[in-house]
């Protein structure tokens, strides 16, 4: 009963006001309203506070800031910690800026993405159309995958990917990031699946159809939106690592995260705060764009995977 | 439900009756050997005496004997209560306010809600820049509030060891509550309106609705606040590497920095494994329960 509630919430994210099961029954008063329009108001200045710091600082010169205006909006337009934090910025030894890790989390994030949205399809299909004695074990076991301290597995991973030559490469990020994502993408995908009527599937088996027949005309054709929802997830989840990222990369292969942070945590010299502010807006932008965009469905992603994970 | 429909076995059919199987072994022989395989490795290495490679010379409990005698753990661990509880508290107090206030047929709720819940798409390291600058009293809000003519603010926690710990629970907060919100409003927009159109019939007023009837039907939602928050807790590492790097000092040191710290640059591996198993039991004893009773009641 109360499973079936929240995966009704999950199923259709949040219902917007008005929908049938909207709990609000109850008549405010005209300053009640008030107030809670000024709390929801402040809150939303709370909650935007960060951004606005990162973005106005950003776009102005260090002396501004260094002068305690770091509320104001810029008196010098600037764009220059931008360039600088994106080509010159001292990261580490070399000042590179943050633009060759920015390209190494893209190498990085695509197919670990792709990889492990592929593998949760297949997994999470298998776990509902083709159930087997013991599945449920098996689909608890991938579950609480997902949610170990990660802790517990850097020394053994790190020794593995020393042996099999892939320590301190971008392959070797992705490989970690496959291996550790397929647990949330099996459950994305078994979750939605499990909605399926499994009589079209047995139908399609009498006709003779196969197993990947059945998957590919039948499955993939309405897989779209928990698709989308997996892909988001893996992609912001990834995409924000740091501690695979601090753990198995080298200099050279560093992701985005780990950049920022060099950058920001770099002891020598003038402290460049509005070079760290342009830097972790574009730390910050691939997976905010993504919300942006398709945010419904990042939402839908975090509630699965916490509501019901 | 497997075919029912008896068949003679042949070669086609046993790989038809194992397809299915065989398209899924993959992914669980990685999950066997990377994640229970390395956790039994990690827990192996627990009980040796490996410094800055892993070795199996045998010390027992030894690790986890020095482990609860250090200092530096012993912070870690009070840091996690302080910053854990809190933090749990905070955002359960603030979603479900939150969540309440937006439930009362407000304009905008999706502007509203999307901005509420847009953090969560950030990393924790940005989070972590833009507050670690914002609490700096160097730049950040003591002087800014200093340049408005109040010469005498002070704003220093992120500087003082005793307080730095709490400039970590606002950073989390701010990044996790408007999820914590998305929750619970979805928790309240699955209960049922009848009981309440009655109870409110009945003369009850819209505090004691609220305490009495609609809270209570909360409780599936605060349970999974209550295992969403526990578990990032316990897990948060960057945020804390980016606000504070541990410091002043050690001040803000939790079990994941100390884990690294002690793996990775102090050459104490085995110490380091025998707090990532604290770490884990304690995530277990938490998430299992919940996983178990999740896949009980969906059979």
């Amino acid at each position: 009963m109360a499973s079936d509630v929240r995966a009704g919430a999950s199923a259709a994210a949040i219902r917007p006001v008005g929908a049938p099961g909207s709990s609000q029954v109850i008549r405010t008063g005209g300053t009640a309203r008030v107030a809670i329009y000024l709390i929801l108001g402040l809150f939303c200045l709370y909650y935007l506070l960060p951004l606005y710091v990162m973005v106005v600082n950003s776009l102005k010169p260090l002396s501004e800031i260094q002068a305690g205006g770091m509320m104001s909006l810029p008196r010098d337009w600037t764009v220059e910690p931008w360039g600088k934090a994106w080509s010159t910025a001292q990261i580490g030894v070399a000042a590179t800026g943050l633009r060759p890790f920015f390209l190494n989390s893209i190498l990085m994030v695509v197919p670990a993405v792709a990889l492990s949205t592929v593998l949760g399809a297949m997994n999470g299909y298998v776990l509902t159309k083709w159930r087997f004695r013991g599945d449920t074990w098996v689909f608890g076991m991938l579950l609480f995958a997902c949610f170990i301290p990660f802790q517990m597995v850097l020394i053994p991973m790190a020794r593995l990917l020393g042996l099999m030559g892939l320590a301190g490469t971008v392959p070797g990020l992705i490989f970690v990031h496959l291996v550790y994502g397929i647990g949330f993408s099996t459950l994305y995908f078994k979750n939605y699946y499990q909605q399926f009527p499994t009589e079209l599937v047995r139908a399609a088996q009498i006709d003779g159809a196969g197993f990947f027949t059945i998957f590919r005309r039948i499955m993939l054709p309405s897989s779209g939106p928990i698709a989308v929802v997996c892909i988001i997830w893996q992609f912001t989840n990834i995409w924000n690592d740091f501690l695979f990222g601090a753990s198995f990369s080298d200099f050279d292969s560093q992701p985005m995260t780990v950049a920022l942070n060099n950058l920001v945590q770099s002891s020598t010299g003038v402290k460049e705060y509005n070079v760290h502010f342009a830097g972790a807006i574009m730390a910050a932008l691939p997976t905010l764009l993504v919300y942006v965009v398709a945010g419904r469905y990042f939402v839908r992603g975090l509630m699965a995977g916490s509501v019901k994970g | 439900m497997p075919q029912t429909v008896p068949r003679r076995v042949s070669g086609t059919d046993w790989l038809r009756d194992a397809l299915p199987k065989l398209v899924l072994s993959p992914s669980l022989a990685v999950v066997l050997v990377f994640v229970y395989g390395f956790i039994l490795f990690t827990f192996v290495l627990s009980f040796t005496d490996s410094r800055i490679l892993p070795s199996f010379g045998w010390v027992g409990l030894e690790n986890y004997q020095k482990l609860f005698g250090l200092r530096a753990w012993g912070i870690a661990i009070d840091n996690l209560l302080i910053f854990g509880s809190l933090y749990i508290v905070i955002c359960c107090v603030v979603g479900l306010g939150l969540a309440i206030f937006l439930d009362q047929k407000i304009r905008a709720e999706g502007f509203i809600r999307t901005i509420y819940l847009y953090p969560m798409a950030l990393s924790f390291i940005v989070t972590g820049t833009a507050w670690k600058w914002f609490l700096d009293p160097g730049i950040g809000l003591q002087a800014v509030v200093r340049s408005w003519g109040w010469e005498g603010f002070a704003f220093e926690w992120i500087k003082d060891p005793k307080m730095a710990i709490y400039t970590i629970v606002i950073a989390a907060v701010w990044q996790t509550s408007g999820f914590v919100m998305a929750m619970f409003l979805a928790g309240l927009r699955g209960i049922d309106t009848e009981v309440m159109k009655a109870a409110q019939i009945d003369g009850a007023s819209t505090f004691a609705l609220y305490r009495r009837i609609i809270i209570p039907q909360l409780r599936p939602a605060f349970m999974s606040a209550f295992v969403v928050l526990a578990h990032m807790a316990i897990k948060s590492y960057d945020l804390v590497i980016a606000l504070t790097g541990g410091g002043p000092g050690t001040a803000t040191e939790v079990p994941a920095t100390f884990m690294y710290s002690y793996t990775f640059t102090r050459n104490q591996m085995g110490i380091g494994a025998a707090s990532a198993v604290i770490m884990l039991m304690s995530i277990a004893a938490i998430m299992v329960p919940f996983i178990y009773s999740e896949l009980r009641e969906r059979k």
